[in-house]
């Protein structure tokens, strides 16, 4: 682990600041919106969240926009492991899929034994996919090897359902930490690594998932084996999305651009892609008033 | 799934072409023809000779310039000898005022000013609207402070300003190479005539617009359009008292023999074949970025770029998987789109040169990498390209090729990074790319040469130095240092 | 004035308000004074200076951490701003030759000093050639927060001679304007905060200098204080608060204009790196 290679933090920013400065337009734009939207997880994660939460949020993610069926439906619904049942119930027949945080999100502060417990009781209730936190704790201590069996230990819980693994890139000081642990991570099984859990900032950043994917680009040269990559936690606006996916383009190239291997967590982030197909379809700028809030 | 992952990347390939987009240029007024901007005004030349300056994009004219023959030349250094009197005797804190004047409306202008410079010289519009037009204005700004605060950059002497200016400037940074020259002459207290490069005439006129809105004294500035004929009437003229040229390292060593025995106070900026240097234990996707940067930036159009990669031999397999793969995504095309990353090659005769060059490599052995580029119709091109198995003495190692070519070349050792990046007559500057702190120092110690970019390159700015050693030339632009050219100590 | 029959226009007369934060407030104690006999201005309090330091602290490691020109095109900006309002302030200075000497002194002083602001590291920093393999530099960095003392007279001129300085430095200051004549302070604040200086980068307090000095003077978060404006006695009291926190006591000659009083308001910091393969 401490053989893996530096990265140097200006030269990271400076290449992310001139890929955030592509300008995508109509046609292009208008595919790029829609993959957003086909790689979004649109999430809830609060302690006030209920059944009837779930219930509203679900019925936006098959159908983003009632009445317009060239809209389509979001990769998947992110919630709380309490959750997963309602989700599931909801979603039954749509495609989107069930993601359930666990491993004692957001912290991650608890016992292995717990969060082996608790990933496999969500699977159990229906969750296709699981985000896990990793121990950052252990990592920053400089214990790996307990974060790598944690991750082995859960990938195993899991079953036949994904298993991304948030490495909370916020918490982790520098973009050296965040290569890191991106290493780590795809080295013990994870099917996508994911910045944040969105509780805390910085979340997602461009500079750090320019990072993240050059490890997986690395990573697939040296193992053959292809990880996703997941920005969550304040991607708000259209273009920040867009940003997301022109890197992702230009560092992991097309066979990413896939809701099998990317993802945008986020939840205000839908209706400003709605907006923004609406104004390159009408040529006029939108107001919020048209687009429901589930 | 009702198509393959294959087809579904093929799809998103297409799809995500990122279609055009054009920098809007209906903001912009090019006049169909140009005089010459002396005594405050532009005015109609002597001369009878005009030429065109093209767009090398699309070939197409742009606007007729004049060549200023020996009458315009001397009636430019008229101008400035006559408004040197008053501006040199001026309470600096005034000068002052009107370089900050200028690095404003520079500011203000900064849009048609990137234009203008993307379609005269062919350079993308990201760099003229990121890197040219905000650097220009800053060095206007770093300058205009020193004006009024001369005692303080050289403490216990006296200065005073030399008189008339000659400079004469290349077309790879038009308007920055006439601020590097144009602020730190006046901040001293000069006057200038500037000839700008035959190709690139049209940022300089524009700038003499601005002087006219800054209500500059008239002849402060002058600006003569013409080749190297007027180039070298200027450079000679007697009224002229001080000789600043960027150029090629052929013509400076022209203008230097020409002005021997005259007093003149000559610098120079040349030519460069710098060493970009990558050590194992280097941040490796940074590198590549700054190889990429060094040598693809402005389309190799760069004195100081980095056009020989030395890779230290236990990492030059997997850096160059990653710099071809790098390279690939390179979008070469018009150069007012904003999407452009290598724009088009400034004239006909630099292509031939470029391509001359190239075929020698082959000829002589080394191994051609070039991406996949759609090459426009018209105008003038040339892909990235990237030369493996080079050897020292092939020409492509040697010679300055002023175009988006790479030579790579290994080493094992520091000590055979400093030999081989020092084993040549240029000296502008060097790259250094180490995680480790002291390495990086030892090396820039051992480095022939003015700039030494560590962990990074192609860096500027108004406050740092700039200049070559050996054949690259001397002389420093920029910084405290800048002033110097331009003054008399005593 | 009474209206004669009606007909003259009623002005609307401006509140004059402190500056804290980026915004104009009163004082939290509510109370104010009368210099001048008509006018009434905030009698800031212990608090609001309180506030002042605060704001000031927050906003120190974003105005250190901008660019050396980012800084001094907004010192120009600042100019700008002064230069557009000359009448007002010429008025405000008591109108004729006098006060437009004293409006042009200031613009100047900001020109100046933004002129400072990236070259001032370049003359008073080092690379100092230490005997062994090592490289070693000196580089100047800002202090913190400064508290200025305005001068009495000149009103307006005397507080940017000194302001201006402090800022160039990267430093955030907390000023105290002058006691008699407040209000080419205050109007000052009015164009500082459409020059784009971030919130709390200056801050500017109206009320009795006997009544917010001491606390100025003994406060634990302030770094530097320059006391241009205090008298011989008020200088004593200083020095011995700013003792406590090892405030530096900055005291320039009056009608000084140079780069030391940049460096004042600055520590020099020598960073040590071995030079080796």
């Amino acid at each position: 682990m401490r053989g893996v290679r530096s990265v140097d933090e200006v030269g990271a920013d400076e290449r992310a600041a001139s890929l955030a400065k592509r300008s995508i337009k109509k046609s292009s734009k208008l595919w790029a919106l829609d993959l957003a939207i086909r790689c979004m997880d649109l999430t809830t994660l609060e302690g006030s969240d209920t059944p009837g939460k779930v219930a509203g949020l679900c019925a936006k993610a098959i159908r983003p926009k009632p009445g317009d069926a060239s809209i389509p439906s979001v990769a998947a619904i992110c919630v709380y492991p309490a959750r997963v049942a309602d989700a599931r119930e909801h979603l039954r027949g749509s495609g989107v899929r069930v993601a359930s945080v666990a491993t004692a999100f957001p912290s991650g502060q608890s016992f292995t034994s717990i969060k082996v417990t608790e990933t496999e009781d969500a699977v159990a209730a229906g969750a296709d996919e699981v985000d896990m936190v990793i121990d950052r704790g252990a990592f920053l201590s400089g214990d790996y090897h307990k974060v790598y069996d944690e991750i082995v230990a859960v990938k195993e819980a899991c079953g036949k359902a994904h298993l991304k693994v948030i490495l909370e890139t916020g918490e982790l000081g520098t973009y050296d930490g965040v290569r890191r642990a991106s290493i780590l991570a795809m080295a013990a099984g994870a099917d996508f690594i994911k910045t944040s859990t969105g509780k805390i900032q910085p979340a997602a950043t461009l500079p750090v998932s320019l990072v993240m994917m050059e490890s997986i680009r690395d990573f697939m040269r040296e193992t053959g084996r292809p990880v996703g990559f997941k920005a969550a936690g304040g991607i708000r606006t259209s273009k920040q999305a867009i940003a997301y996916l022109v890197i992702t383009y230009e560092t992991l190239g097309a066979d990413w651009m896939t809701p099998d291997r990317f993802r945008l967590g986020a939840s205000t982030l839908l209706n400003d892609v709605l907006m923004q197909i609406d104004k390159e379809r009408t040529g006029a700028y939108q107001s919020g008033d048209y687009f429901t809030i589930d | 799934m009702a198509i393959t992952k294959r087809q579904a990347a093929e799809l998103a390939k297409q799809a995500f072409e990122y279609a055009p987009a054009p920098e809007a240029t209906d903001h912009v007024r090019i006049q169909p023809r140009y005089g010459l901007f002396v005594g405050g005004r532009m005015q109609e030349p002597h001369s009878k000779k005009r030429f065109p300056t093209i767009n090398p994009a699309t070939e197409q004219k742009l606007a007729e310039v004049a060549e200023a023959d020996a009458v315009d030349v001397g009636r430019a250094v008229d101008a400035a000898d006559k408004a040197f009197a008053s501006w040199s005797r001026m309470a600096p804190s005034r000068r002052s005022r009107y370089l900050f004047r200028i690095s404003r409306l520079i500011q203000e202008r900064a849009r048609e000013l990137a234009v203008v410079e993307t379609m005269d010289g062919g350079k993308p519009i990201k760099e003229s609207r990121d890197v040219d037009v905000p650097l220009s204005a800053a060095h206007f700004f770093y300058y205009a402070g020193w004006a009024d605060k001369l005692e303080w950059a050289f403490p216990n002497r006296r200065h005073r300003p030399l008189g008339v200016a000659g400079q004469v400037i290349p077309w790879n940074f038009p308007l920055l190479m006439l601020s590097w020259k144009i602020a730190p002459a006046l901040a001293a207290g000069n006057t200038v005539v500037l000839k700008p490069a035959e190709t690139t005439p049209l940022s300089a006129l524009l700038f003499a617009e601005i002087c006219q809105q800054a209500e500059l004294p008239p002849g402060v500035v002058n600006i003569i359009t013409g080749a190297g004929k007027t180039g070298s009437l200027l450079v000679s003229h007697p009224g002229v008292k001080k000789v600043a040229f960027t150029g090629s390292t052929e013509v400076g060593k022209l203008i230097q023999r020409s002005l021997a025995g005259t007093g003149k106070r000559l610098t120079l900026e040349l030519g460069g074949k710098a060493a970009n240097i990558v050590f194992e234990d280097a941040p490796l996707d940074q590198a590549v970025e700054g190889i990429v940067n060094g040598i693809y930036f402005n389309q190799g159009h760069v004195c100081c770029a980095g056009s020989r990669l030395l890779v230290q031999e236990s990492i030059a397999k997997p850096l160059l998987e990653k710099l071809k793969q790098r390279v690939s995504t390179l979008r070469l095309g018009d150069p007012l789109d904003k999407n452009t990353d290598i724009g088009a090659i400034n004239s006909k005769a630099q292509l031939e040169k470029i391509q001359g060059l190239v075929d020698s490599g082959v000829e002589e052995g080394a191994e051609l990498f070039q991406p996949e580029c759609k090459i426009p119709e018209r105008g003038y091109w040339f892909p990235p390209t990237i030369f493996t198995n080079v050897s020292q003495s092939y020409r492509i190692a040697r010679e300055e090729i002023f175009g988006p070519v790479l030579s790579v070349l290994t080493f094992r050792t520091p000590a055979e990074a400093v030999e081989k990046a020092n084993n040549t007559p240029y000296g502008l500057s060097a790259g250094v790319w180490t995680d480790k702190g002291s390495r990086i120092l030892w090396m820039a110690e051992r480095m022939r040469a003015g700039v030494v970019w560590a962990n990074t390159f192609n860096r500027f700015d108004p406050t740092s130095p700039f200049g070559g050693y050996k054949e690259s030339g001397y002389g420093r632009e920029g910084g405290v240092h800048g002033l110097l050219p331009y003054l008399e100590l005593s | 004035m009474p209206a004669k029959n009606g007909n003259e226009r009623i002005d609307v007369r401006k509140t004059y308000k402190q500056y804290v934060g980026g915004e104009f407030v009163r004082s939290e104690s509510g109370r104010a004074y009368r210099p001048d006999g008509a006018i009434n201005v905030p009698r800031g309090s212990r608090k609001d200076l309180r506030d002042a330091v605060r704001a000031a602290r927050g906003a120190f490691a974003g105005w250190a951490g901008r660019t050396a020109m980012n800084r001094g095109q907004i010192l120009y900006r600042a100019a700008e701003m002064l230069d557009g309002r000359r009448t007002q302030f010429i008025e405000l200075l008591g109108g004729g030759r006098q006060a437009r000497i004293e409006l042009d002194e200031a613009v100047d002083t900001l020109v100046w000093y933004a002129g400072w602001t990236d070259k001032v590291g370049q003359v008073t920093g080092t690379v100092n050639p230490v005997a062994g393999p090592y490289f070693n530099f000196t580089i100047p960095e800002p202090t913190g927060v400064v508290g200025i003392v305005a001068p009495e007279t000149p009103a307006l001129s005397g507080l940017v001679r000194r302001l201006a300085p402090a800022l160039c430095g990267g430093n955030v200051v907390v000023a105290l304007a002058p006691e008699a004549r407040p209000l080419p302070a205050l109007t000052l604040a009015e164009v500082l905060a459409t020059s784009d200086f971030p919130s709390g980068v200056i801050n500017v307090l109206t009320g009795q200098r006997k009544e917010l000095l001491p606390w100025l003077a003994a406060h634990m978060d302030v770094n530097a204080i320059d006391v241009g404006g205090c008298t011989p006695d008020e200088v004593v009291e200083i020095e011995k608060a700013a003792a406590d926190n090892v405030k530096r006591v900055v005291k320039m000659p009056s009608g000084e204009v140079s780069p030391h009083l940049i460096t004042a308001f600055m520590e020099m910091k020598t960073i040590w790196h071995p030079i080796g393969v």
